[in-house]
């Protein structure tokens, strides 16, 4: 099993290693690094920057040596914390991002800490009994939250709470410093989109071992049913919905863009758009690297997580 | 008079589906008494699974027990509570399955599975129950108990699997044992020892046992009287000898003349396949549901009406569902088919020598890379020598594991060997892969497969998919003549016309290995490879595939390389056979040779495990201890040594056994001394 | 052998119909008008103003024709009904009594009122343009880019998924290394990344969407791919000596459709929300033309009041029950192959 997880950290550097390339070379294009210049120089666009002030430009930032040094000499940077600098926002990338992914990770901490209790147990309650009336309910309330996106969940709850009824803020941008009440609807959002997928899944992998004959050899065996479903349903149930769990965070990257945006909360998402709709380069490298990061990392738990909560694996075949 | 164990009376089954209402058993009758082993024996699709299941009272969402009774110890069981079924089961009445892998929960240990049995069921703490679990784990003949409590499902093998579940069901101490083709899933020396443990718990314990099988060999050699089922009903009764010797129906009659039984021979006694098929449960005639395909069937007696259950005049405990069985004139020779006279042999067409091959085993891992890439091999086939001619069956036979598979990958073109040659009309094919073969040579080497629900496209039509094969090899040329050819082969394979345009998933399993077959000769091959053509289907379908495979090959004059496990239908069908156990042939002759001494020791063990159904029949009894060594480190010396019952001693372990040349062609690699080989006795004898 | 069939009757226009060839030549008829509708309007010349005409009774007999074929599951046909209706207001919409979806009358009328001698049921948005006809005449862009996006997507992941399952070996571990080093990517970021390289535009999105779902898409294929070759048909396949096109084509792509389209639906459905999302964050398609996500986005800024919430509620509730459908249809069909 060592081996296996040995093999998973070897290809997760490697794809970092990848990806980091992918993300330098992509913004490292003539074209941004002129919309750079002009930035920091100031003047009224890229087609009045002479090429002579251009060149300056690039060698007074270290930016006319070849590509690989540069691409080294980022990487080098990174991996001492230095990030670059935000033209936007005018600081340090890496305090900023640090600040903004705090943020994000509050929301994703509710965020989870609502979805995974209420995506399970929907999901087992349905796929316990496959193709009842229970079932179906649950599975159709499962299907209709997923089928509304975050968008149009973040408006109908804001057009339900915040403008009709008033009980909550409309936006979250907690300008008077923390306001826990302002965090609800975002998190609300975010779980009703979220939670269906979980309980689908889980309820997939539940109703799936329900028909597996070792599930018949228990019950056939006298024990009760609770004893079934817990002692050893539950075991081999549980296996493919945990891997989920860990993957949403990836997805959760995705959604957070759009209710940060939504409600104006000042998290990791907000700054990646608003860096891509300025062209603030090293906020968007440094943003995309770091969301790849999460998104590595949690495949890796996943993937051990797996090997550990399977036997076939852990003992391997 | 005893109350029996278990009493069903006129139970009828039912599954209801979107369809509407699927009777899957219509009128059962059966009685186990105290100690007593029952056998129940039918086809897929009789309703033999669904009767175990409904004793159990767990026929799922959809399935509902119509009307009659099913009593254990006197107890209505159709009526009795949640609460009682949960004592019963797993307490009073205990249940062994067809599949020992997937029966057992993979992620809990042997230990867990086992121990919560007695802890919900009696009055006893954990660890009590853990060592009454341990007990029984040697009872059940399983070594080192305690490692094994502590292991988890996938690490067993599956004979070991099964004498879990076993010990799982003894262990509450049961009144009566269901055991649902306990052995079909596995190897036949792997089932004897099985069937042997079986023999045992109804001596030793008492236990009273219900034996589910397809296979009546099995049935003789467990039970005491056996039910035989027929679409939904029972429709012989008996004690083995009244059944086995003197049936009384013409169902079980077609099911014997179905089994190739020592003393068939394809030449002078061939097999008599019952015609047609199983009805669909909805389809089932009125009168006698065999009728569609009984000889003796008389209209105006047979197809009207509900037959009951008849007892059989002066024969006590015996009942026949037939309205003429009192007609038939029993003793009379079953209606010969046309004798064939055997097939002159040819030229040699394939010589296989010094065949071996070696899959190389990929290791990408971190620490392989460290270690510096040890390379492991699995060790396919070690070295495989035979020879076939024009017209000749050639066995090739062997448990699963032994490389037989992958001799035929090797000759089809898909795998290189390793070392050695493979010559198809003295051209060397063991190193050429399929695309680099030219057209007529993969035309000349076709393959008849194993799996009917796998042999075909199933997003094809059946006349798509033979056409595609007569284009291909360029039998015929323009779409017309292709046509032809096509209807042409259907009708070689005994199937209608009107199948062209069928896609598989309206075919039987049985059609569709003759789809399969008509495919593989529609290039008009001189050499056959069938990978065991016959073993996924009913006995009564075996035997008409068997047959038409012969007679297409006989009137092609065809090679026939038969791949099997299944020793009585290789007696049966071929020529010559091939011994083969973990990529070694260590036994090879003619056929006559090969099933009479000198035996190798492992063809030995293999006679004596293949179950046969003929009472007159003794059988010397050898168990194989231990399971198959694994290919990728096999063991030194002779690849037999570690479970040859008649191992002589160092020598076995260190040098590799010499091939020792009896008359005829017949050869045994094995130590000991051919006079001592020649004097075994006969693993087979008529009593 | 004589075959006694009997002579059928002569079918209904839909039996005949039940036929692939027949299938695809509505499905071209109804989709090519509307694509190039849609995506270059002016290489339609004259003809602009009559070539939806034909899509809509194609739409109506495959709507039909669907409906038949999946009669079994109610799940699906309602999934059906709800996208068919967007389908058949994309190709109508030219046709339909509606007011011009750009043309600012008055502003912030609520619905069901009437101002300056129009009656809008579903009111005027801040700059006075009809709701009702925005809101119909939106979906035409959302579902064409995002079919098209989704098809282009599944081409390239199919074809990536046969090869990398069919050949395995090196092919395979190039192809999963790549497509694990975009699967790494959270979808958002990557959607955002390219289209902030590329710039906003509807063929960017296509590139987008297919960068960011192919890899999930060839992981599926590849690993039904594995799954199929190891069967018998395969085996007899190569022993008779195909090729491997031939291989890939006739006999593993056909087993592989019924869970790849299930998958469609679904992923029609991520597609339905990326491009709605993407336009609401600025970096999709851009304004004037109506579009669901651009109505949210300019509701969202100028309207975030009790009184017009009507503006957020309109294009979300259409853009909802779009994808709604395709789960709906996805869920049907998934029910529907189990039942087999």
């Amino acid at each position: 099993m060592t081996r296996l997880i040995l093999q998973r950290l070897v290809q997760m550097a490697l794809i970092m290693v990848f990806a980091s390339f992918v993300i330098f070379a992509i913004f490292d294009t003539d074209e941004f690094k002129r919309k750079l210049a002009v930035a920091e120089l100031g003047g009224f666009g890229v087609a009045a920057l002479s090429e002579e002030a251009y060149a300056n430009w690039l060698a007074q930032k270290g930016l006319d040596v070849p590509f690989h040094e540069r691409y080294a000499q980022w990487v080098g940077d990174v991996l001492q914390g230095d990030f670059g600098h935000s033209f936007e926002k005018n600081r340090a990338v890496g305090p900023l991002l640090a600040e903004r992914l705090w943020n994000t990770a509050i929301l994703a901490f509710w965020v989870f800490a609502l979805m995974i209790p209420l995506g399970l147990l929907v999901g087992i309650l349905a796929g316990m009994n496959e193709g009842s009336p229970r079932d179906r309910a649950l599975s159709f309330v499962a299907v209709f939250t997923t089928s509304i996106p975050e968008i149009a969940t973040a408006i109908l709850l804001t057009v339900v709470f915040a403008l009709g009824l008033g009980w909550l803020p409309a936006k979250a941008a907690m300008i008077q410093g923390f306001d826990p009440w302002q965090l609800v609807l975002p998190v609300l959002t975010l779980v009703l989109y979220a939670f269906g997928y979980l309980a689908r899944m889980t309820r997939a992998s539940m109703a799936e071992v329900m028909t597996q004959p070792y599930i018949r050899t228990a019950i056939l065996k006298g024990l009760p049913y609770r004893r079934v479903i817990l002692g050893h349903a539950l075991r081999n149930a549980l296996i493919a919905p945990f891997t989920i769990i860990v993957l949403q965070l990836n997805w959760l990257l995705s959604g957070v863009v759009v209710v940060e945006v939504f409600f104006e909360y000042n998290g990791f998402g907000r700054l990646l758009l608003e860096a891509a709709l300025f062209g603030d380069v090293y906020v968007i490298q440094a943003a995309t690297l770091v969301a790849v990061a999460v998104a590595v990392t949690s495949q890796l738990v996943s993937d051990i997580g797996y090997t550990f909560l399977n036997p076939r694996i852990r003992f391997g075949a | 008079m005893t109350t029996p164990i278990l009493e069903c009376e006129n139970l009828a089954i039912s599954y209801f589906t979107r369809a509407g209402e699927i009777p899957a058993v219509i009128d059962f009758n059966l009685e186990v008494m105290p100690g007593e082993a029952v056998g129940l024996v039918g086809e897929s699709g009789c309703g033999k699974s669904t009767v175990a299941l409904a004793i159990m009272r767990y026929l799922g969402r959809n399935g509902r027990i119509v009307g009659g009774a099913i009593r254990f110890k006197g107890e209505d069981l159709v009526t009795a509570s949640e609460e009682r079924l949960r004592q019963l089961r797993g307490g009073e009445i205990a249940m062994v399955y067809q599949e020992p892998m997937a029966s057992l929960n993979p992620a809990l240990t042997i230990g867990r599975q086992l121990v919560e049995v007695p802890l919900h069921h009696e009055t006893i703490d954990e660890a009590g129950a853990r060592a009454r679990a341990e007990a029984m784990l040697e009872r059940v003949r399983l070594p080192d108990a305690k490692r094994l409590m502590a292991a988890y499902p996938h690490q067993l093998s599956g004979g070991q699997q099964q004498r879990v579940g076993i010990a799982m069901a003894l262990l509450s101490n049961p009144s009566l044992l269901l055991l649902d083709e306990p052995t079909t899933a596995l190897d036949v020396t792997v089932e004897a020892g099985i069937v042997d443990l079986i023999r045992e718990i109804s001596t030793e314990f008492g236990t009273s046992l219900l034996y589910i099988s397809h296979n009546l060999g099995l049935i003789l050699e467990t039970c005491q009287r056996l039910t035989v089922m027929y679409s939904g009903e029972a429709v012989e009764v008996g004690s083995v000898a009244q059944v086995f010797d003197a049936m009384r129906h013409p169902y079980t009659r077609g099911l014997f003349n179905s089994i190739p039984l020592p003393g068939a021979d394809k030449n002078a006694r061939p097999l008599m396949p019952i015609r047609g098929q199983l009805p669909l449960p909805h389809e089932r005639p009125d009168g006698c549901n065999f009728a569609p395909r009984c000889d003796y069937f008389q209209a105006g007696t047979c197809d009207h009406g509900t037959i009951a259950m008849a007892a059989v005049a002066g024969d006590e405990g015996h009942y026949s569902r037939c309205r003429r069985f009192a007609e038939i004139d029993w003793e009379a020779a079953a209606p010969k088919r046309k004798e064939a006279a055997a097939a002159p042999l040819g030229r040699k067409v394939l010589e296989v020598a010094a065949l071996k091959k070696y899959y190389r085993l990929q290791d990408r891992s971190l620490m392989a890379l460290l270690r510096g890439r040890e390379a492991r091999f699995v060790k396919a086939n070690e070295k495989i020598d035979f020879d076939a001619c024009e017209a000749e069956t050639v066995a090739i036979v062997g448990e699963s594991g032994c490389g037989k598979s992958t001799l035929a990958k090797v000759l089809m073109g898909l795998e290189q060997a390793t070392s050695g040659q493979a010559l198809l009309d003295n051209q060397d094919i063991a190193n050429l892969p399929v695309q680099q073969r030219d057209q007529a040579m993969v035309g000349y080497l076709q393959m008849v497969f194993q799996n009917p629900f796998d042999t075909l496209n199933p997003s094809h039509t059946v006349g798509a998919q033979i056409a595609r094969v007569v284009r291909k090899f360029g039998v015929a040329k323009d779409k017309a003549e292709i046509e032809a050819r096509v209807l042409e082969l259907l009708d070689t394979v005994k199937l209608p016309r009107d199948f062209y345009h069928r896609l598989p998933r309206q075919l039987s399993g049985g059609q569709k290995q003759r789809v399969g077959i008509a495919r593989a000769f529609a290039g008009e091959p001189k050499v056959v490879v069938a990978d065991e053509p016959v073993s996924a289907l009913d006995v009564s379908v075996q035997a008409a595939v068997t047959q038409l495979l012969m007679d297409i090959q006989r009137e092609h004059r065809t090679t026939l390389l038969v791949i099997s496990h299944d020793l009585s239908l290789v007696r049966y069908l071929a020529d010559r056979v091939v011994v083969m156990y973990l990529g070694h042939v260590v036994e090879q002759g003619a056929t006559q040779d090969v099933f009479s001494p000198p035996y190798h020791p492992y063809t030995e063990a293999l006679l004596s495990a293949v179950p046969i159904a003929d009472t007159r029949i003794k059988k010397k009894r050898i168990v194989l201890e231990g399971d198959l060594p694994s290919a990728l480190n096999p063991p030194s010396g002779c690849p037999f040594q570690t479970r040859c019952p008649r191992k002589l001693g160092r020598i076995c372990e260190t040098e590799a056994p010499p091939w020792r040349e009896f008359p005829g062609g017949h050869g045994i690699a094995c130590h000991i001394a051919p006079e001592d080989l020649a004097e075994m006795e006969p693993v087979i004898a008529q009593a | 052998m004589s075959t006694t069939l009997e002579r059928p009757t002569r079918p209904s226009l839909l039996a005949r119909l039940e036929n692939p060839k027949a299938v695809i030549g509505l499905v071209l008829l109804m989709w090519l008008p509307l694509t190039l509708y849609v995506m270059a309007p002016r290489l339609l010349g004259s003809l602009h103003d009559v070539v939806l005409l034909p899509a809509i009774p194609a739409t109506l007999l495959l709507y039909t024709l669907a409906v038949r074929a999946f009669r079994g599951s109610t799940v699906a046909v309602i999934g059906l009904s709800l996208v068919f209706f967007w389908l058949l207001m994309a190709v109508s919409a030219p046709y339909l009594p509606l007011i011009d979806p750009n043309r600012p009358i008055a502003p912030f009328t609520p619905p069901l009122t009437e101002a300056r001698d129009h009656f809008f049921w579903l009111g005027t948005d801040m700059r006075g343009r009809d709701l009702l006809s925005r809101a119909i005449w939106g979906c035409q862009r959302v579902l064409v880019w995002g079919v098209t996006a989704t098809t282009v997507a599944y081409v390239i992941g199919t074809t990536f998924g046969l090869v990398a399952g069919y050949f395995a070996g090196w092919w395979d571990e190039v192809i999963s290394f790549a497509s694990n080093v975009l699967l790494s990517f959270p979808v958002m970021v990557l959607f955002i990344v390219i289209l902030t390289y590329l710039g906003p535009s509807g063929l960017n999105i296509i590139v987008a969407v297919t960068v960011a779902s192919a890899p999930a898409i060839m992981r599926i294929v590849r690993g039904l791919t594995l799954d199929i070759k190891t069967r018998d048909y395969v085996f007899a396949a190569q022993t008779r000596g195909e090729h491997p096109i031939y291989v890939m084509l006739i006999e593993l792509l056909p087993n592989v459709r019924g869970p790849i389209i299930v998958d469609a639906c679904l992923r029609l459905g991520y597609t339905t929300v990326a491009i709605t999302t993407l336009t609401f964050l600025g970096l999709g398609l851009q304004p004037p033309d109506p579009d669901w996500g651009l109505m949210i986005r300019e509701a969202a800024r100028s309207a975030m009041l009790w009184q017009f919430s009507y503006m957020l509620l309109v294009p979300a509730l259409a853009v909802s029950s779009l994808i709604l459908g395709f789960n709906l249809m996805a869920d049907g069909l998934r029910e529907l192959s189990l039942r087999d």
